[in-house]
């Protein structure tokens, strides 16, 4: 079998100098009702011709984002990554290693870090950036989580522009601290509306921006109003692009930042593996999660860098650490930090633009269609529009014509009576073509 | 000064305690890197976790060997921790008590003692 | 207090100026600077594609926009492909040498693994499109959870949970609401002193108490403390098996029963399920849940320190309980199963993350699986086993072992006892490694053994690399033995940097690049 070296003269030579008679021998401590005789009921092994042959088939059955017209977002993005980052991210150094616990045969994996958490600083504005979670929604749990150690107080309010997901993820995991989430109704131009919801027990607002629904806010008066009270701010981003163009949440007065890194060096993949951007101001760095690597200087005064403050983390603070997270996202940030080495602030602002551009060109294609309402007053690259008709049926009927036109809200929270909204998206990828054929296409189908 | 078996000190002056760890404790900690104190006005309790003390690569909880209420809190440390590893029965101290019962203080170990208990370990 | 101390110096005792040479490397090592220190301000190394009179203004967001690019350098591919080439080359990895991490399972990454997921088909899909469009991604997640669930001879598997730790949050949830839908709310978790560090954090995390259970003198699970804790406030058990000092425990049923009938549930720490993948079925020793390791039973690569993936096999009081989305089959077309407020999965814990989870692991898993087969997978226990048992054999003689009567499991375990009086560390032991050319074992884990080395080669090592590896430890041990201690105290010396000032690092924490002062 091609990944076992062991031959069975090695097998047999090795048992001896145990000091066993046959393998059965080092399972004895395995209860007698517990052994298997055999292998379990699966297929045997399979080369590798057998096994390219069944996942290719399986991969078929799948329509990518790529081969025709795609409008989906809602927190996942299709964007160019360059043929350099995959190549990059397969060199046996970075992929086979491990977490850089022995610093000294691991300056690769941790400078790399040091500048991803130099980058995440730089786009969000804040100081103190962490090596990664595991993607936006549990940083942004995470962040809640975090609010409420810092404030010791035990409520959270979460806007009505926060990605349904998101929103859940964080009320599992603050609900399992005792923390309560408190959900404003879904709204497309709504963030501003959780001032109205901070008392003296709230621990945290969290605003997305943009939001669920694409709109773009300047979330200033919120700090000012949360800061008043005692309470952070939160601010949520699942389109890591925005950040080349929009206020970043430094610039508007966030205490926490959390992102969805994905769209900077990582494929959409059905949902995993992403990578969570966490950013904080300095006096919350003692209560952050994750892992942090730092500068440091060796024996000889070399600059070099290790993984600190682990004090925070669940292997030396057990049940009193401020996370449990163990893994981060490694590969993903490697991924995210080399597209961002190579795009640069600049590149990353006319990549904004450019996306903003086609998702402009989108709208005005969609408002052109009499019965469709576009809701999003300012948007970056992507907007909610209404339809005459429930967008999950108007989304399949056009996923038979291979036009993906965006994501029915319904698919993300079907309890909100939004079912008539659409969530459209267009990136650098969307072509002119695209547009026409979506435009065409959905004319077609509310006509029909 | 007084010691207790978990290697603190208190020092008694009027009911004002100030409360540290040994030099035996700073030294067996290794690089101290960061004191988490209370604030003051905070109640405490005899034998409770009063304040944690970090070394890179572990937490050690320091116990209250008294009860009161925290007046002070050691604010240098925030900037300088190794003052712990420097001074540990100094200026490295971590908070000043206002001990509601003086004759808890006396009744710990005095100094003979404490480094009697320490040959035994 | 309770000094806890592990015991080693985390700055250097001696230093020495830094040496003089050129600074542009050694042989083939190159030194990198920072992305920051190559100028590239206001660069960019990526060509757009804009369409003709794109207007790319912005006017509309006028007000909203940020005051400057962000003051990040851009490299071109030329100096991009330098940069991570030359810092991939201050790494060590499974790729170069042994690796042997106790608990990691440093098995070797399959490249077809790497293949497969890179297909458009799996890559390019977006978890959003209508379900239709992805039908096969959904037999992928099906397919993996038919593996995991008969190896391990559970009814139910949560595919979602994005790492280990994330596995055992979502076992704790599950066991809490089970708890609850019965009306019986309890309060406590037991775990051994060995666990590792997640299992406390986790249920502390999930809302629980925790309290230890303590270890007999061969370095199992001690019973009689484990009976005298049970109680009705306990909702929950957790436990590694085999353990963290790389022994099966033998009692592991007693425990299942002991803890059902104090009515709380079993929860196994998969973590070292590549002992006896194939060979035993958790479902056999009465485990109500288990987390298991993508990243490290089924070989998914570490990449550094992650993604992970963490999905959770179910007993059937469980399975309802489960987190969404639930992967559902209607006859022909698979469907997941989003809401969980009402419907089928109304039961559901809720959500652990956005989407579906680490699709990309799980295309390499199944791979790895298919590859194997059932007889492969059997083999990789075995070998695994028997590579662990051959390096505690050659090495038993001079290094001492906490436990050492009787077989190991996956990883042997040795302690620092015999080091004693050499005036070298485990600590120093393990740097003297490195210069040795092999990544140290996992040292000072699991706690509960003093300067412990714990040492799992895994089954994807052939006989003369773990000769190799074994030759060196004895030749390190020799020279410790007779005194050689400055090979050891200042080492390693053939590495980038040695004995990083990580205490520095600690009291003056620096965390991202500045620009210097002027």
């Amino acid at each position: 079998m091609r990944y076992l070296p062991l031959t069975p003269a090695d097998r047999a030579e090795m048992l001896s100098i145990v000091g066993a008679e046959t393998i059965d021998d080092l399972f004895v401590d395995v209860p007698a009702s517990a052994r298997l005789a055999g292998p379990v009921d699966l297929p045997p092994h399979a080369s590798e011709l057998a096994v390219e042959r069944a996942l290719g088939r399986l991969a078929a059955r799948n329509r990518p984002a790529g081969a025709g017209p795609f409008f989906c977002g809602a927190g996942a993005y299709r964007h160019h990554v360059p043929a350099s980052v995959d190549h990059l991210i397969q060199r046996s150094e970075f992929l086979t290693s491990y977490t850089p616990y022995q610093p000294e045969i691991a300056q690769g994996t941790l400078q790399v870090l040091f500048e991803f958490q130099t980058q995440v600083a730089g786009l969000t504005g804040l100081p103190v950036a962490n090596a990664s979670m595991y993607d936006g929604s549990t940083a942004c749990a995470e962040a809640v989580l975090m609010a409420s150690r810092v404030t010791r107080r035990r409520k959270a309010v979460l806007s009505g522009g926060l990605h349904p997901h998101y929103a859940d993820t964080t009320h599992t995991l603050a609900h399992s601290a005792g923390v309560e989430t408190r959900r404003l109704p879904a709204t497309v131009d709504g963030e501003a509306a959780v001032i109205a919801a901070i008392d003296a027990h709230t621990a945290c607002v969290v605003v997305q921006n943009p939001n669920v629904f694409g709109t773009v806010t300047d979330v200033t008066a919120i700090a000012e109003a949360a800061h008043a009270a005692g309470a952070l701010l939160v601010v949520v981003t699942t389109e890591a692009v925005s950040y080349g163009l929009l206020k970043s949440p430094g610039e508007m007065g966030a205490d926490i930042a959390v992102a969805e890194g994905q769209s900077i060096g990582n494929g959409l993949s059905f949902g995993g593996p992403y990578v969570g951007l966490f950013a904080c101001t300095e006096k919350l760095l003692r209560q952050a999660p994750g892992r942090l690597c730092g500068e440091t200087v060796d024996a000889e005064g070399r600059r070099g860098f290790v993984l600190t403050l682990s004090t925070r983390e669940q292997h030396i603070r057990r049940d009193k650490a401020t996370s449990n997270i163990c893994t981060n996202s490694g590969l993903c940030a490697l991924a995210f930090s080399i597209h961002m080495s190579m795009l640069g602030g600049t590149g990353l602002e006319t990549l904004a633009r450019i996306n903003h551009a086609r998702a402009v060109r989108a709208r005005d294609a969609l408002a052109a269609i009499p019965s469709v309402e576009v809701l999003t007053p300012r948007f970056f690259n992507e907007f909610a529009v209404r339809l005459p008709k429930p967008a999950a049926a108007v989304v399949e009927a056009l996923a038979a014509r291979d036009v993906l036109a965006g994501v029915p809200y319904s698919r993300l929270d079907p309890a909100a009576g939004l079912d008539d909204v659409l969530l459209v998206c267009a990136t650098e990828t969307t072509t002119p073509e695209d547009i026409d054929a979506l435009a065409r296409a959905l004319n077609a189908e509310i006509a029909a | 000064m007084r010691f207790t078996k978990d290697h603190e000190w208190v020092e008694l002056v009027g009911d004002t305690a100030t409360i540290g760890i040994t030099a035996y404790a700073a030294e067996q900690l290794g690089d101290v890197v960061f004191v988490e104190l209370p604030e003051a006005g905070k109640a405490v309790h005899a034998g409770e976790p009063l304040a944690v003390v970090e070394s890179v690569k572990a937490a050690s909880d320091v116990i209250a060997p008294v009860s009161g209420e925290v007046t002070a809190a050691n604010a240098e440390l925030g900037d300088t921790p190794q003052t712990v590893n420097d001074q540990p029965e100094g200026l490295g101290w971590f908070v000043k008590i206002k001990v509601a019962d003086p004759a808890e203080v006396e009744a710990l170990m005095d100094r003979a003692a404490y480094e009697a208990f320490l040959a035994t370990l | 207090m309770t000094v806890l101390n592990v015991g080693r110096p985390t700055r250097p005792s001696e230093t020495s100026p830094a040496q003089e040479g050129p600074p542009s490397g050694r042989g083939l090592l190159q030194h990198e600077p920072l992305i920051f220190e190559l100028g590239g301000w206001g660069k960019t190394g990526v060509d757009f594609e804009t369409a003709a009179d794109e207007p790319l203004g912005a006017a509309d967001l006028a007000g909203l926009t940020r005051a400057a690019a962000p003051d990040l350098p851009g490299l071109s591919e030329p100096e991009t492909l330098r940069h991570y080439v030359r810092l991939s080359q201050q790494n060590h990895a499974i790729d170069l040498a042994l690796y042997p991490l106790g608990s990691c399972t440093m098995k070797h990454n399959p490249r077809l693994d790497e293949k497969m997921a890179r297909l458009a088909g799996f890559l390019d899909i977006h978890p959003l499109q209508p379900q239709s469009t992805v039908q096969g991604a959904l037999a992928v997640m099906e397919a993996l959870a038919h593996w995991l669930k008969t190896l391990t001879g559970m009814p139910a598997v949560a595919l979602s949970p994005k790492a280990g730790a994330q596995g055992e949050l979502c076992g704790l949830l599950a066991i809490r609401a089970a708890l609850e839908a019965r009306g019986d709310a309890r309060r406590t978790v037991l775990v051994p002193t060995s666990a590792h560090g997640t299992n406390p954090a986790t249920a502390a995390q999930a809302g629980y108490a925790v309290r230890e259970i303590g270890q007999t003198a061969d370095g199992h699970v001690d019973l009689a403390d484990l009976a005298a804790q049970l109680g009705p406030d306990v909702a929950a058990v957790m436990v590694t098996n085999p353990n963290t000092c790389g022994l099966f425990e033998r009692e592991v049923v007693e425990i299942a029963r002991l803890t059902h009938e104090a009515g709380a549930f079993f929860y196994c720490d998969g973590a070292n399920f590549n002992a006896i993948v194939g060979r035993v079925r958790p479902v056999d020793l009465g485990v109500d849940a288990m987390h298991i390791n993508l990243h490290k039973t089924f070989s998914t690569p570490h990449g550094g320190g992650g993604p992970g993936a963490g999905p959770v096999v179910l007993s059937a009081a469980l399975a309802p309980f489960a987190p969404t989305p639930w992967l559902v089959s209607d006859g022909e077309e698979l469907r997941l199963v989003e809401e969980h407020a009402a419907g089928e999965a109304a039961a559901s814990l809720g959500r652990l993350c956005a989407f579906h989870g680490q699709m990309g692991m799980y295309v390499r898993a199944l791979a790895y699986m298919m590859s194997h087969g059932s007889d492969g997978l059997r083999q990789v226990a075995e070998d695994a086993v028997l590579n662990a048992n051959y390096i505690k054999a050659r090495l038993l003689g001079v290094m001492s072992a906490p436990f050492p009567d009787g077989p190991c499991m996956h990883e042997a375990l040795f302690d620092d006892r015999w080091l004693e009086g050499t005036g070298v560390s485990t600590l120093d032991f393990a740097k003297a490694m490195i210069d040795a050319g092999f990544h140290p074992m996992t040292m000072y884990f699991p706690l509960v053994v003093h300067g412990a080395m714990l040492i799992e080669p895994t089954e994807t090592e052939p006989r003369h690399e773990i000769d190799r590896f074994c030759d060196t430890l004895l030749e390190l041990a020799a020279a410790a033995k007779a005194g050689d201690v400055e090979r050891f105290r200042g080492a390693p010396f053939h590495a980038p940097v040695r004995r990083l000032d990580e205490t520095l690092a600690a009291r003056r924490p620096r965390l991202r690049w500045t620009r210097p002062e002027a």
